[in-house]
C-alpha cells in the first residue's frame, strides 16, 4: 500500500505540478476548489463564486473535471484523499455528504454557520442535507426541484387536450396527444431518466408520507404495499406514450422535443429550464412549467453543496470559511442560481430578477417545508445512499424496459433492493 | 548468451594482455538487455501484477468509497452472486463472447480464403476489410448506435422504401440489444482476424497443395483435410486475441447501447465500472473484478496448455 500511495501521489505531483503546494508562506491562502460546473451557465457561476474569493483576497484555483455528471471528478477525488491531499473545497451533495464525513477528513463550519445564522435561513430538511453527526460539512449553493413536468401549450390546444393535474387525468390528455400525432411524453431510455419519472409518480400516486416512508426511510411494510403496486401499474401506462426512439436519448434532447413542438410533455428537473432560455423561449408563453401530475404540494429537492476538507495551513482554513461565508452570500445565491435555472438555498430571499417558474418553485420551496412536504430526491443521489438508490434504480429502469414484468413482482424486487448496504 | 561465450574464448586464445577490456565490454554486454528491459518489467510488474494483487485485497474488504484495510471475508462475493445484474452480465458476456468469437472468426476465414483467390485488386480490398480496425471502439459504437437507431437508421430506410412493415428494433429491444453489441464488434474486429488467416495461408507450403491435387483432391476436400487444419496456430493466436476482446469489452457498450435498454446489456466490464466508481461499492467492484480475471484465466490457460502442450512439426 505504501508504495502505491507513493506512485499516486508522485503522479499527482507530476500532473498538477507546483499547484500543489497550497498556501506559501504570508501570502494570502490559494483555495483549490473541485467542481463539474463546466458547461454554459454553470461555467458562469463558478466564475462568479471565484470573483467574489478574489475581492477578499484569496487565490482561486480552478480544479474542475468536466463530464459524467461528477463521476469522473469524484474519482480523481478519491485518489487525493488517499494520497492525503485533498482539495480545500469539492462538490459533493446528498448522502455522499455522510459518507465521506465518516471518513474523518472533513472539516467543521460550525463556527461560521453559527455566525451567518445558517439554522434560520435553511428549511431543516436541507440544513440535515449539509450536517455530519450535529456539525455543518457542507454549504448549500443551490435548490433544484426535481418534480417538474415542462409542457408545450400549443402542443395541448392543437390536441384539445387538458394539462393534467392528477395521474388519473393524464391518461385521457395522453390518448387525446397521441391521437392527434404527437409524442405525449419526452423521455430519454437512461436509467436516472427512469428513474426521475418513476419519482415524480410515486410522489404523485402515493403522497409525500408514502414517498419519504417508502423511499427515504426504506420501510419494508410500505415498499411491499399496494400503493407502490399502484405507482408501478401507473409507471407502466407511461411506457406507451413514449416514442420508440427514446432509448438512449439524453435528456437536453428529450427537452428539444418540447420546444420545437414534437412532444407535449417531459418529467425532468428545473436544470431543463436552461434549455429552454437558451433557445429563445418565454415561460408562460412558449412552455408552462407545473407541478407533475399530483405534486402540486410538495417538493422533490436536488441541491448542490460545497464540501470543505480538513486543511493543515492556518491560511487556508481561513479561506474556507471565507468561500462558506460567499456561497450562502445572497449575491451569489442570486447570481450563481440565475445562471443556473435553480433556486437560492437560503429562503426569504428577494426573487425580483428571476422567471415565474423560479419564483413558483422559490414559493413552493417555502411552503413545503412549512407544510412538511419537502422531501429529497431518490433518482438525484439525495435521499438514500449511491448503493442503495443505485440498486432501486436497476429494478426501476428494468421494469420500464420490460414490458411482461407484473408490477406486483416488480414490488417484489424494489422491496429487495431496498436492503442493499 | 552464446555469442557472448564465443567471444570469450576468442579472446582467451589471443593472449593475456587483452583480456581486461573485454571483459567489460562483456559485462556491459550481458547487462545491458537486462538495463534495458528493467524499466519494462518493473512496470509491468507494479501496473499489472501490483494491482491485480492490490484488487485481490480489496475484494475480501468491506471498501464502500474509499479503501478500507479490514479482512471481511468473502461477503463481497457473495454479495455479487446474490446479484440479479451479475448474473444478467454473465450471461450477456456468454452469449456476446460466444458469437462474436464464432461469426469473426468464421468471417474472418471465410474472406480470407475468398482473398486468397488470386483475384484482381486484392490490395486494396484488404485494406477496405482491414480499415475498421483503425477506428476506436467508441466510434464504432456510435456509428452503429445510429445506423441501428430504428427511427434514424436501417428501419427508418427500410419504410422510406416501402416496406412500411420492416421492423429492426434490436437496438430497443431488451431481449436483442446484447446482439447489436456483436454485430458492431464483429465489423470492426473481422477483417483484422482475415489479415492473420491471409498471413497464415501465404505460409501454407504450395507443394502440398499441388502433391494433393496430382493425387486427384478436389479443392473442398483440399481445403479441409489440409490448408484449414493447418491453420491451427492461426486459430490459436485470433481466438486468444478476440476472447480478451470480449471479456474486456467496455467502451464498445457504452457508446452503442449504454448498458441498455435498462441494464438489458451489461457486461462485467460495464457492471464493475458502475458499480466501483459510481456506486461506492469498490469492495463488490474490486470482487466483480477478480472474476472477470478468473473467467479470461478459466478459458485460456486449458486452452494454452493444450496448444503449447503439442509437439511442434514443421
Amino acid at each position: 500500500m505504501k508504495i502505491h500511495t507513493g506512485i499516486v501521489r508522485s503522479c499527482l505531483i507530476a500532473a498538477f505540478g507546483a499547484g500543489l503546494t497550497v498556501a506559501t508562506g504570508a501570502q494570502a491562502a490559494e483555495l483549490e476548489v473541485l467542481h463539474w460546473w463546466t458547461a454554459g451557465g454553470e461555467a458562469k457561476s463558478a466564475a462568479e463564486l471565484k470573483k467574489i474569493l478574489e475581492s477578499k483576497g484569496h487565490k482561486w484555483k480552478d480544479f474542475a473535471v468536466a463530464g459524467g455528471g461528477g463521476e469522473n471528478a469524484m474519482t480523481v477525488l478519491k485518489s487525493r484523499v488517499v494520497s492525503g491531499n485533498p482539495p480545500a473545497a469539492a462538490q459533493i451533495k446528498g448522502p455522499s455528504i455522510g459518507e465521506w464525513g465518516a471518513e474523518g477528513v472533513l472539516s467543521n463550519l460550525d463556527a461560521v454557520a453559527k455566525a451567518g445564522g445558517w439554522d434560520g435561513l435553511l428549511p431543516p430538511v436541507v440544513a440535515k442535507v449539509m450536517k455530519h453527526d450535529g456539525h455543518y460539512v457542507a454549504v448549500p449553493v443551490n435548490v433544484h426541484r426535481v418534480n417538474w413536468m415542462w409542457v408545450n401549450p400549443e402542443v395541448f390546444k392543437k390536441a384539445g387536450a387538458e394539462i393534467p393535474k392528477t395521474w388519473d387525468e393524464f391518461p385521457v390528455a395522453a390518448e387525446k396527444i397521441q391521437k392527434a400525432g404527437f409524442v405525449p411524453v419526452a423521455h430519454g431510455g437512461q436509467p436516472w431518466q427512469d428513474f426521475t419519472v418513476f419519482e415524480s409518480i410515486a410522489l404523485g400516486v402515493g403522497g409525500t408520507d408514502f414517498y419519504r416512508k417508502a423511499l427515504v426511510e426504506l420501510d419494508q411494510a410500505t415498499l411491499k404495499g399496494p400503493a407502490m403496486e399502484k405507482v408501478f401499474t401507473t409507471f407502466a401506462s407511461v411506457r406507451k406514450y413514449v416514442d420508440k426512439d427514446s432509448s438512449n436519448r439524453v435528456w437536453n434532447q428529450a427537452t428539444g422535443m418540447i420546444i420545437n413542438g414534437k412532444a407535449a410533455m417531459q418529467f425532468m428537473g428545473d436544470w431543463a429550464k436552461g434549455e429552454f432560455s437558451s433557445a429563445g423561449k418565454v415561460p408562460g408563453k412558449d412552455y408552462v412549467c407545473v407541478a407533475a401530475p399530483g405534486s402540486a404540494e410538495a417538493f422533490t429537492f436536488n441541491i448542490d453543496s460545497l464540501v470543505m476538507f480538513e486543511q493543515s495551513s492556518g491560511d487556508v482554513r481561513k479561506g474556507q470559511q471565507d468561500l462558506a461565508n460567499a456561497v450562502m452570500s445572497p449575491a451569489f445565491q442570486e447570481v450563481f442560481n440565475l445562471n443556473k435555472g435553480s433556486i437560492p438555498a437560503r429562503m426569504n430571499m428577494n426573487l425580483d430578477k428571476f422567471d415565474d417558474c423560479a419564483k413558483l418553485s422559490a414559493r413552493d420551496f417555502e411552503a413545503a417545508s412549512k407544510r412538511g412536504t419537502l422531501v429529497p430526491s431518490i433518482a438525484h443521489q439525495m435521499a438514500v445512499s449511491a448503493a442503495t438508490a443505485g440498486a432501486m434504480q436497476d429494478v426501476v429502469t428494468q421494469f420500464f424496459n420490460s414490458p411482461s414484468m407484473k408490477p406486483k413482482d416488480a414490488v417484489e424486487k424494489l422491496a429487495r433492493a431496498a436492503l442493499t448496504k | 548468451m552464446d555469442l557472448t561465450a564465443q567471444r570469450v574464448t576468442l579472446t582467451g586464445g589471443d593472449g593475456a594482455g587483452a583480456e581486461a577490456k573485454p571483459r567489460l565490454a562483456d559485462r556491459i554486454d550481458a547487462w545491458l538487455p537486462k538495463i534495458v528491459l528493467a524499466p519494462t518489467f518493473v512496470c509491468a510488474l507494479v501496473f499489472i501484477y501490483g494491482y491485480i494483487l492490490w484488487t485481490a485485497v480489496l475484494s475480501v474488504t468491506p471498501s464502500r468509497m474509499l479503501p478500507k484495510y479490514e479482512f471481511a471475508g468473502l461477503v463481497q462475493y457473495e454479495a455479487l452472486f446474490a446479484n440479479e445484474r451479475w448474473w444478467l452480465a454473465l450471461k450477456n458476456l456468454a452469449l456476446f463472447g460466444g458469437t462474436f468469437v464464432l461469426v469473426c472468426l468464421a468471417v474472418g476465414l471465410l474472406l480470407a480464403i475468398l482473398l486468397d483467390q488470386k483475384i484482381r485488386g486484392e490490395g486494396f480490398i484488404r485494406s477496405i476489410y482491414l480499415y475498421p480496425m483503425a477506428l476506436s471502439f467508441i466510434v464504432t459504437g456510435t456509428a452503429w448506435r445510429w445506423i441501428l437507431n430504428p427511427e434514424l437508421g436501417i428501419e427508418r430506410l427500410l419504410h422510406d422504401w416501402g416496406f412500411e412493415n420492416a421492423r429492426f428494433d434490436w437496438l430497443i429491444d431488451p431481449e436483442m440489444s446484447i446482439y447489436t453489441v456483436v454485430v458492431a464488434a464483429v465489423w470492426q474486429s473481422s477483417g483484422f482476424v482475415m489479415a492473420l488467416f491471409l498471413a497464415g495461408l501465404r505460409g501454407i507450403d504450395d507443394s502440398i497443395i499441388k502433391a494433393a491435387q496430382v493425387d486427384g483432391a478436389s479443392m473442398p476436400t483440399i481445403y479441409r483435410r489440409i490448408i484449414i487444419p493447418s491453420l491451427r496456430p492461426v486459430f490459436f493466436s485470433s481466438f486468444m486475441i478476440l476472447t480478451h476482446i470480449a471479456v474486456k469489452s467496455f467502451d464498445l457498450v457504452m457508446a452503442l447501447t449504454n448498458g441498455g435498454p435498462g441494464f438489458a446489456s451489461d457486461v462485467p466490464a460495464t457492471f464493475m465500472y458502475s458499480f466501483a466508481f459510481t456506486r461506492n461499492q469498490i469492495g463488490l467492484g474490486a470482487a466483480s473484478a477478480m472474476m472477470m480475471l478468473m473467467i479470461v484465466v478459466a478459458v485460456i490457460v486449458p486452452f494454452m496448455y493444450s496448444e503449447l502442450r503439442r509437439p511442434r512439426h514443421g
